[in-house]
């Protein structure tokens, strides 16, 4: 006798209203008039986010439990990262929604009559929306997945999006295109690792869940081999989505070749989904083997650090330095997945959130200096911004001075509380590499300001642009949550340690 | 027939589409590379149903056929757009980011 699964929609209702906002969305693409279709996207893209955000609160006082039979597990973790996509994709649409970052009609051929026409017509991208919405719907999904199926899927359906969205630039488009193609096929390449990994799970322990695989582990029920592969295919399919070396190689190509708005969501939102799942996978469904990954992925923070903080040293282009920086942070985080314990989990949640905000805010600076051609990201041309316009360089410091790690920004109390759980936990070699090369990396973080502010500009083609009031407030708010969280950390990290555990 | 060796040829067939992304050089060949790796997935996962004499194996596979053909359709509008403006489908080609 077959019973209905029960699915417990209330659980899920804060991902399912992302969806059908999404679904709406594609509706509007196909019905509503064209001048009216960017202001319908945006409110209901802004408003179903709202609306999530506020369901998660209902689900977050109904406390943590289990939905859709043990698929997906609603614990703090998981409610506390969905929160943090959510604030993300609020910040990133805000930005994104400022139509001049995109190509009005991205199946037009780059310089063809089509496209001119497209522009001359006024037309307007309007479908990244909802793709921003199925994304995030699919980050939403990853950090509380619980089995391999489960896990798979939301992995493709927040990865393909993306993919899409890396190809619409206005500018560049041959370049935008590039990036969509390579993160198109190193993203498929390790997906399929991680799909292979799972398998050999699988075949390790018998079920797809991760608390059948711990069980497993603990009553040592299978071939080792199946265990000790299906865990490193597992992890190529990991560390290639959180950027880890030596996995990262897309990283600096994709986020300078993106769109600069999709680019910041992107590498916001993406890493906190990743490492949601990683940790979840790392410390629930594999703490038991942990001699057997530890020491591995230890050495691969070590070496995430080096190769992004001394990479981004040599980088003329704005937004290729800002990648290499993140993968120096994507090394940061991974000493917490090595580090095992509750403190790390929960200086990570406050990490992904802190650098998350930086980095949409920084990118949505970046879409602001222009010149007659688009965007302008290469170093030298931002040499002296800061007589033209002291605000957006100031602001862009800060968000700078945050990524360096400075007291009285976020990123300096997200650095030194994953730095001390590392400590806690005894790894100290992982805590002198992740202290030099955050030395190093202030190196070039430092470089940038003193250029902004210290050296005379050479040239007058450069010019900060008014920004739209939409991405004026995406931008404060960063800026703002940056400098509150550095001085009154405890407002968040309270929250952080209330949240930062995982329900078997 | 040893029930191994299809774990065996899983193996095989992930190992030959895992080679073939990184020499082959024509996007479409590489996407296919990938897919090879997909359905070597979906015949481990079947075998190893077999194995351990429950369904979920199964499952997993109809989700790999269902994710890979959407991966499909966005896959192919992506080769499709970068072919239109350049005329060619060469991952080589595709070389303007690396300065």
């Amino acid at each position: 006798m077959l019973t209905a699964p029960k699915l417990d929609y209330a659980l899920l209702a804060p991902m399912l209203i992302i969806l059908g906002a999404a679904l709406i969305g594609v509706l509007i693409e196909a019905f509503a008039k064209q001048a009216w279709r960017a202001r319908l996207q945006l409110v209901v893209a802004l408003g179903a986010i709202v609306i999530s955000f506020e369901q998660l609160f209902r689900v977050r006082n109904q406390g943590s439990s289990i939905a859709a039979v043990t698929s997906v597990s609603i614990d703090g973790t998981g409610i506390f990262l969905q929160g943090a996509i959510l604030i993300f994709a609020f910040l990133g649409i805000l930005i994104i929604a400022d139509h001049d970052n995109f190509a009005p009609q991205a199946s037009a051929l780059p310089g063809s009559p089509e496209e001119a026409a497209a522009i001359q017509a006024g037309k307007q991208q309007t479908e990244v929306f909802p793709l921003t919405l199925f994304a995030v719907a699919g980050m939403m999904l990853f950090p509380v997945a619980t089995d391999f199926i489960t896990l798979f899927v939301a992995l493709e359906v927040l990865s393909l999006p993306l993919y899409l969205m890396a190809g619409l630039s206005r500018r560049r488009r041959l370049l935008s295109q590039e990036a969509a193609l390579k993160y198109f096929l190193l993203g498929a390449y390790s997906s399929a690792f991680f799909l292979f990994g799972a398998a050999l799970l699988y075949g390790y322990s018998g079920t797809l869940s991760l608390n059948g695989l711990t069980d497993a582990i603990r009553g040592s029920g299978g071939n080792d081999v199946f265990l000790l592969l299906g865990i490193a295919f597992l992890s190529v399919g990991l560390l290639f989505k959180v950027g880890a070396v030596p996995f990262h190689s897309w990283t600096p190509d994709v986020y300078q070749g993106a769109p600069t708005p999709i680019t910041g969501f992107m590498a916001a939102a993406t890493k906190a989904a990743a490492f949601g799942a990683t940790l979840r996978i790392f410390y629930l469904g594999l703490d038991s083997a942990q001699t057997s990954w530890k020491p591995i992925i230890a050495v691969i923070a070590v070496i995430t650090m080096i190769v992004g903080s001394i990479a981004a040293i040599s980088q003329r282009d704005m937004k290729r330095m800002l990648a290499f920086s993140s993968i120096a942070h994507a090394g940061f985080i991974l000493t917490a997945v090595v580090s095992l314990n509750q403190n790390a989990l929960s200086a990570t949640l406050f990490y992904l959130l802190a650098y998350g905000v930086a980095t949409i805010g920084a990118f949505g600076v970046i879409t602001l200096v222009r010149d007659s051609a688009g965007e302008v990201s290469d170093v030298n041309r931002w040499v002296g911004l800061g007589k033209k316009s002291p605000l957006v360089a100031s602001v862009f410091s800060l968000f700078l001075l945050s990524f360096a790690g400075i007291p009285l920004t976020s990123g300096f109390v997200g650095k030194f509380s994953i730095f001390s759980a590392a400590y806690e936990s005894g790894n100290i070699y992982l805590v002198v590499a992740g202290v030099l090369t955050s030395a190093i990396a202030v190196f070039f973080y430092l470089r940038v300001i003193l250029m902004l502010f210290f050296a005379d500009s050479t040239n007058d083609s450069v010019s900060v642009v008014i920004p739209s009031i939409l991405t004026r407030i995406s931008i404060s708010i960063c800026a703002l949550i940056t400098i509150v969280l550095g001085i009154a950390p405890s407002l968040l990290f309270d929250i952080a340690q209330d949240f930062a555990y995982f329900l078997r | 027939m040893d029930i191994a060796n299809y774990i065996y040829l899983s193996a095989l067939l992930f190992t030959i589409g895992a080679i073939g992304v990184v020499v082959r050089r024509n996007a479409i060949v590489v996407f296919m590379c990938v897919e090879l790796m997909l359905n070597a997935a979906n015949l481990a996962f079947v075998t190893f149903s077999r194995v351990h004499g429950n369904l979920s194996g199964q499952v997993a596979s109809f989700f790999t056929m269902v994710v890979a053909a959407c991966e499909v359709v966005v896959g192919l509008a992506i080769i499709v757009t970068i072919y239109r403006s350049r005329r060619s489908a060469s991952v080589d080609d595709a070389s303007l980011l690396k300065r």
